[in-house]
């Protein structure tokens, strides 16, 4: 066997030595892809070699054919910049410079530097790159202006959780929610590469009830999601179309009440909350079937180091994410190594509770949204004064983006309700035109003023 | 105006925002086929909080959650019967 010059096999070489892997599949709602095929097949028409040492940006429509595409290039592309199915087009341009793009791999038609079509057949591979590389994989996150950070992995941190997790079970059929080309997707699609399992995508454009029938049909068992992505299976009539042995949770706030209805609706499954991000990686799981979790997670000696500082959750491990592909103004780490989370929790008798995001950031169904980026938005329409944006509870997305705005002239009592409902509805008009539909404020109140924090900073937290 | 008024208008302001052609409203219209997605629904819910007072998911715990839109309605009702109940003093 090959390996990277750090003498660590690459995701398809390891998907090569392992047993089985004729019988194990990845597929969606029109194509079946063998395992077996593709450690020995490409799915970029052979064109792999070209590929060799190239900063690669990864677009494609259908997450399969980037599933496929990811496997291929761990360990022959210097790096593997992942687009995240709803990135706006007009951010494109930035990343390629930002990431030093030389080549695109894309299932739609031509354009950009070096183009390599990727797809859903697979060929025999007559040709394999001569040279191997430690692949950075970059995962795109939201940003306070709008612009997606760039966060580098590569196969160690990727893989360090589910290497000491890995069970033995071999009849594992994986499903998710999420999108692979997103963090917590990312994981199943690597679990099911590197355990002994297959995975079942759902295709562009598939209902959540057409995607449930399909896991049912084909014996899922274990299946992953946000909070938000289950509350939403468990309101489809397909719900019950399946009976995972494994649930898990992640990327969101678990609350008590989705665990028990979890619970209730499918007896026969383990429930597991996890928390991971894109930034810390996988950090710890909780199995005992209640929300937040234990005391004893934090300080404990092990492969994952936690701590609490200034009431947040801190991350230090083998599995964060390496740097910012463009250093950024942040630090990623503190000196000691440590990741903020941002996530504020709360010691309750023996055990922690999540309160929320100490910078406003709102997490809707497991999305970011930073406030800063929807105030300059709303701050874009004439009559507009001053706005802030906070995150409003939601028992079904956990939360949603909520504004309160100050118009121009201390106008609100004044104005007629008649106004000041068109100026709403132009409002959020100009936020539907320039963003993404979750990032959308739900409500806006037209309020007489603000309250600024001590720091004369816009008091984002609502008592 | 009555609770599964409150519910159908709410409904048909979110719809009116999207360009769309949907399904007539009727009870047993499937909720996730009715022409809005999960995130529409929550904000259903956020403005059927303000327009109510009240969130029955929040109380939501063992039973199986509404899917079509007759049981979803039904399921304010009972949560706005329950929260008058709730407030009449005891006798």
């Amino acid at each position: 066997m090959r390996m990277l010059p750090n003498r660590l096999p690459s995701i398809r070489n390891r998907l090569c030595n392992a047993s089985g892997s004729r019988n194990r599949f990845l597929r969606n709602a029109a194509a079946t892809v063998s395992m077996g095929d593709l450690v020995r097949g490409t799915s970029l028409g052979g064109r792999l070699p070209e590929l060799s040492g190239r900063s690669v940006l990864l677009t494609t429509r259908d997450q399969l054919a980037a599933a496929l595409a990811l496997i291929e290039l761990d360990g022959v592309a210097s790096r593997l910049i992942i687009c995240p199915p709803d990135l706006p087009l007009e951010h494109l341009p930035s990343l390629m410079a930002r990431g030093a793009v030389d080549a695109i791999v894309s299932d739609q038609g031509p354009g950009g530097p070096l183009q390599v079509i990727c797809n859903l057949d697979i060929l025999p591979a007559r040709e394999e790159p001569a040279e191997f590389h430690l692949t950075e994989w970059v995962l795109l996150t939201s940003g306070t202006t709008g612009a997606p950070k760039m966060l580098i992995h590569d196969v160690r941190t990727l893989t360090a959780a589910i290497d000491s997790s890995q069970n033995q079970e071999t009849d594992v059929v994986w499903g998710t929610f999420y999108d692979i080309r997103r963090f917590g997707g990312l994981q199943i699609l690597l679990r099911a590469a590197l355990g002994r399992g297959s995975l079942v995508l759902s295709s562009p454009g598939e209902s959540v009830g057409d995607y449930l029938l399909r896991l049912g049909a084909l014996g899922v068992t274990h299946i992953s999601g946000t909070p938000s992505h289950w509350r939403r299976a468990l309101m489809s009539p397909q719900a019950h179309a399946i009976a995972p042995r494994c649930i898990r949770l992640s990327g969101e706030i678990a609350d008590q009440a989705i665990l028990n209805s979890l619970r209730s609706f499918y007896p026969q499954a383990a429930i597991a909350h996890a928390f991971a991000s894109t930034e810390a990686g996988v950090a710890f799981e909780v199995n005992d079937g209640l929300e937040g979790f234990p005391a004893s997670v934090v300080g404990t000696p092990g492969e994952v180091a936690i701590k609490i500082k200034d009431d947040s959750l801190r991350i230090r491990s083998a599995r964060t994410a390496l740097r910012y592909v463009d250093g950024g103004d942040e630090a990623l780490a503190d000196k000691e190594g440590f990741i903020d989370t941002g996530d504020i929790v709360e010691l309750r008798g023996d055990r922690y509770y999540f309160l929320g995001r100490r910078n406003g950031v709102i997490n809707v169904g497991g999305l970011k949204v930073y406030p800063e980026e929807v105030e300059a938005v709303i701050n874009r329409h004439p009559a507009v004064q001053i706005a802030v944006v906070r995150s409003r509870r939601n028992s079904i997305t956990g939360s949603l983006v909520s504004a309160d705005v100050v118009l121009k002239g201390g106008s609100d009592t004044s104005s007629a309700n008649t106004q000041i409902a068109d100026f709403k509805r132009e409002i959020l008009q100009i936020c539907q035109a320039s963003l993404a539909a979750h990032k959308v404020p739900a409500t806006i109140r037209c309020v007489p003023m603000l309250e600024l924090a001590a720091a004369g900073k816009l008091a984002r937290h609502r008592a | 105006m009555s609770v599964k008024a409150v519910v159908i208008s709410q409904i048909q302001q979110i719809r009116e925002n999207t360009k769309r052609d949907f399904p007539p409203l009727t009870d047993d219209l499937v909720l996730l086929n009715s022409g809005l997605d999960s995130l529409a629904i929550a904000i259903l819910v956020t403005r059927l909080e303000d327009a109510l007072g009240l969130d029955p998911f929040t109380e939501f715990d063992e039973a199986s959650p509404p899917v079509t839109l007759g049981e979803f309605i039904r399921f304010y009702e009972n949560a706005a019967k329950s929260s008058t109940v709730d407030s009449q003093p005891a006798v």
